[in-house]
């Protein structure tokens, strides 16, 4: 009975396929919970390199890895000869789920008004079936940290998996993150590059303006752990007044006491320098976000242990007179001088070239086991989920990539596509698109 | 701003003439030219040797060289022989030469804005008048293997301005960079820029913005390039009334000159090429039946990003498409794009080529080209087409670049591995046998330029205290600005650079 019921759903499928064009985007109904890949060439990122092994995965987690490893009985079996398994890559910053066509005002929640939007969380706006999700992960990126952008405090990020029917399966953490834009000066921070609107300002009265701002953000922390302290003074002797919730402050709590870290978004030098000078007066847990001029601050970063998230490489220079490969190589420096990186795109529609943001960057001197780690184990390790995901290791989430070869090089084709332990086909809007109109008499 | 954008251009351009002036001047045969300066004059010859050639016409030459003499590939072949004992000699073991790069959409050292935005028929305005040639991206594409481009008006006007075709000679006066037989060609533009509808959504913040200018639709956009070319029909035949009518009739009156008019007379004559800006399958065979109705050729289709909707339709018109690689969902009209357009383009029998409507881009379009073969399964050689002999074609220069073949200009670029590895890096360009971008040169004189750029500073410092002691604050640095928000460009419609 249960036999006939399958087949209905299937026959139904197909149907359905046929005539709507329609594929499942989940592909949970289908298949063992069990898989094993064999013969594949395994680079786990963490550890060496098995030339000749064997993946198993079972009820979403890796649960087995090596050369001599047992195929479970029932697991179906993908033979991965001349292929090799990846753990899927980790874009380190975008704005997947949160917009769909950037020109148009009514697709786009990327940007709260308002300069303090830290109660702000992206977790609760991913839309689950942006044609991004599928476009992004048939290229290999199987999780991306998806972070607000409005105002100075932008506010939370969520790490996603890009497989769910809403957004509550695809979170693998929330939150991660407080963002802060590092301010530029009152909106007339392209004034001195060309961009400005509005009455010409000095670069000291750009400064002092800055600064002014700098000092703000300064006093809402100050805010939030008196705030903190209150509150949780009140709960413990009843004869103290109670505080109004504040929803702003109660956000910015974790942040002052270090156990959320803070990404500022500050790419110049300058910046860069004022960023790490206030989390050290404010003891605040940073980590710098797109430091396009982060090289130039290099052994600062490495004394303070702060990881950067690169932005994206693919890019010009900042400076007018830097050398033509300085976006190229920002990485290679920063990695040479022992700084932690991750490459992030800071896009949703072109998440998927990430593997080429990182593959410039070692063309330009990053070695190339350093970048493919700033797409995987390394941005797991930046935001504390390196037990769940970014190498091949046993007991971590099945998000696995097989592939016809290196994942950062543009000819490889992703050939299996592994996310929560549950295969993914390998459609997408494109693929869906594509075969429509080959098929066109 | 501009001028302090011009300033800092200046001062930079005289800090690299000091610079090159400055230098122990080591250069013989053998070593480039700074970035700015002109590049050395080289003898007769010059033999690139042990390389992997890609041809872009007639497949690979493993162990292959190249002789150029007088700027023209003379010789394509194995263990080819100077025959001038100080010809250059480039050992290229190991690595790849590839055809010049040729970007068929491109804004470069554009001085000012692209747009000639007051009416949407501007077919008088010419970007020749407008090349900066001390843009600092010049040498940044240089550095991608880019040679040649074709700068275009931009994209607000139905009808645009007159384009140029040329090639990035950094340092040699302007006049030489134009590629002087290249045919004239003219920016056509459909949907949502020439309709405006980004500009007025950004003005109003609503929906019911009042619209600037006529036409605010695609239908709109139909009616304008119809009517204007009706008005260069009716001027023409003005003309040949007049030619007709002069030596028998002392009265006739000679027609006002209208240069609108005349560019779009040349393009029904077939001497000034289209190229058309548009997204949509509707208005991409809108536009191939107007000219069907009016009697002229689309040349080329650019971005043409729905193009594989009515491939058919585009071959059988014999258009050639302009494409990006994988940039979609910007706008609506992008939004079903795709990267196999190319692909898919190409197999229906349509000439494709990549560009990159962004100087950045342009630094890489060999890896741009590379993704025809990840999307759609072209071949490695049609796909380095795509950014070499097709635009070539599209833009009617490939008897003299666009591929390695003998008697062609030597546009050349070498790489350090295959270009569509993501690990490869440009190593050298190659304009007419001129060194252009020499890697190993620009490392090699950093560290000097970096020196100079100090003392430079240090002395301006000086002679500022010394001319006006109440002056404290050090020179502003070109560059150091507070932090750009991340990637403005995705939320802000009216600061799009990427797609003009």
């Amino acid at each position: 009975m249960k036999r006939t019921g399958d087949l209905i759903a299937i026959a139904l499928l197909i149907g359905a396929c046929a005539f709507g064009g329609w594929w499942p985007r989940v592909a949970s109904a289908q298949g063992p919970e069990t898989y094993a890949i064999r013969n594949a060439r395994i680079v786990p990122v963490k550890g060496a390199v098995i030339e000749n092994g064997t993946v198993v995965i079972s009820n979403g987690k890796i649960t087995a890895v090596g050369a001599n490893v047992a195929v479970p009985s029932g697991a179906k079996v993908i033979n991965a000869s001349g292929l090799s398994v990846y753990p899927g890559m980790i874009d380190s910053g975008t704005t997947l789920g949160l917009m769909e066509i950037s020109s148009v005002a009514g697709t786009v929640d990327t940007a709260e008004t308002g300069d303090n939007n830290a109660n702000i969380h992206v977790d609760v706006a991913i839309q689950a079936d942006s044609s991004h999700v599928g476009v992004t992960r048939v290229n290999g990126i199987t999780t991306v940290l998806t972070a607000p952008r409005g105002g100075q405090i932008a506010g939370q990020s969520a790490l996603i998996n890009l497989d769910g029917w809403v957004s509550r399966d695809m979170i693998l953490k929330s939150p991660v993150a407080m963002h802060i834009n590092w301010p530029g000066g009152a909106g007339a921070s392209f004034e001195f590059s060309g961009f400005g609107r509005g009455p010409r300002r000095s670069i000291t009265e750009l400064r002092r303006a800055q600064e002014r701002q700098v000092d703000g953000i300064k006093k809402i922390l100050r805010d939030a752990k008196a705030y903190g302290e209150a509150r949780d003074a009140a709960a413990k002797d009843a004869s103290l007044p109670k505080r109004d919730l504040d929803l702003k402050l109660e956000a910015l709590v974790p942040v002052v006491r270090g156990q959320m870290p803070v990404v500022v978004n500050a790419n110049v030098e300058r910046d860069i320098k004022g960023a790490i000078a206030f989390a050290d007066e404010m003891k605040i847990k940073l980590i710098v976000s797109g430091g396009a001029e982060a090289w130039r601050v290099a052994d600062q970063l490495k004394a303070k242990n702060i990881p950067v998230l690169v932005g994206a490489v693919l890019r010009m220079p900042t400076r007018e007179d830097d050398p033509y490969d300085q976006a190229f190589s920002n990485a290679a420096l920063l990695s040479k001088a022992g700084v932690k990186i991750a490459f992030q795109t800071q896009d949703s529609a072109h998440v998927r070239d990430l593997p080429y943001n990182a593959g410039m960057a070692a063309a330009f001197g990053l070695s190339k086991e350093e970048a493919l780690k700033a797409v995987t184990i390394n941005p797991a390790e930046i935001f504390g989920v390196a037990d769940l995901v970014g190498s091949i290791e046993t007991g971590k989430v099945a998000n696995l990539i097989v592939t016809d070869g290196d994942p950062l090089e543009i000819l490889t084709q992703v050939k299996y596509l592994f996310i929560n332990g549950r295969q993914i086909p390998l459609t997408s809007r494109h693929t869906e698109l594509y075969e429509k109109f080959k098929a066109r008499p | 701003m501009r001028q302090t954008k011009a300033i800092i251009s200046a001062l930079l351009t005289l800090w690299m003439v000091v610079a090159s002036f400055g230098r122990s001047m080591p250069e013989g045969p053998g070593s480039a030219p700074a970035a700015g300066s002109a590049p050395m004059a080289v003898s007769g010859e010059m033999l690139i040797q042990n390389a992997t050639i890609l041809t872009a016409s007639h497949g690979t030459i493993k162990n292959g060289s190249i002789l150029i003499r007088d700027g023209k590939i003379a010789e394509v072949g194995t263990n080819l022989k100077a025959r001038d004992p100080n010809a250059r000699i480039i050992d290229a073991t190991g690595k790849y030469v590839i055809p010049g790069i040729i970007d068929c959409h491109s804004h470069t050292a554009v001085d000012g804005g692209v747009n000639e935005g007051s009416l949407s028929v501007t077919a008088m305005v010419r970007i020749r008048d407008v090349i900066d040639p001390y843009d600092p991206d010049i040498y940044r594409e240089l550095a991608g293997g880019l040679t040649t481009v074709n700068i275009l008006h931009g994209s607000a006007n139905s009808i645009g301005g007159q384009n140029a075709v040329l090639k990035l000679k950094l340092g040699k006066p302007v006049t030489e960079w134009f590629i002087p037989d290249a045919p004239a060609g003219i920016m056509f533009a459909l949907g949502e820029n020439p309709k405006q509808s980004s500009a007025a959504q950004a003005q109003r913040g609503g929906a019911q913005a009042t619209p600037r200018r006529y036409p605010v639709t695609r239908m709109g956009v139909e009616e304008t390039i119809r009517e204007a070319f009706i008005r260069a029909k009716e001027y023409l035949q003005g003309w040949k009334d007049y030619e007709a009518k002069k030596a028998g009739d002392q009265n006739a009156i000679l027609p006002r000159r209208d240069l609108m008019l005349e560019a779009l007379v040349e393009v029904l004559q077939g001497k000034r090429m289209i190229h058309s800006h548009c997204y949509r399958a509707d208005e991409i065979v809108m536009l191939l039946n107007l000219g069907d109705e009016l009697g002229f050729h689309v040349q080329t289709l650019q971005h043409v990003l729905e193009g594989y909707k009515v491939a058919k339709e585009i071959a059988a018109h014999k258009t050639h498409a302009s494409t990006f690689a994988d940039f979609w969902s910007y706008k609506m009209e992008a939004f079903d794009a795709i990267p196999y357009n190319a692909a898919l383009m190409a197999s229906r029998g349509v000439n494709v080529s990549m560009n990159s409507d962004s100087d950045e881009r342009a630094r890489r379009l060999y890896l741009e080209a590379a993704k025809a073969v990840k999307y759609g399964g072209m071949s490695e050689e049609a796909a380095l087409r795509t950014v070499t002999l097709n635009p070539a074609i599209q833009l009617g220069i490939d008897k003299r670049t666009g591929s390695i073949d003998v008697g062609k200009d030597a546009d050349l670029a070498i790489f350090s591995q295959h270009p569509f590895s993501v690990y490869t890096v440009p190593e050298m360009t190659i304009i007419e046998g001129e060194v252009y971008f020499d890697r190993k040169a620009d490392l090699e004189r950093r560290d000097a330029l970096k020196k100079e750029k100090e003392d430079l500073i240090r002395r301006e410092r000086e002679q500022r205290r010394g001319d006006r002691p109440s002056m404290q604050r050090p020179p502003d640095v070109p560059g150091e600005r507070p932090s750009q928000p991340p990637s403005e460009t995705e939320t802000d419609p009216d600061h799009q650079p990427i797609e003009r």
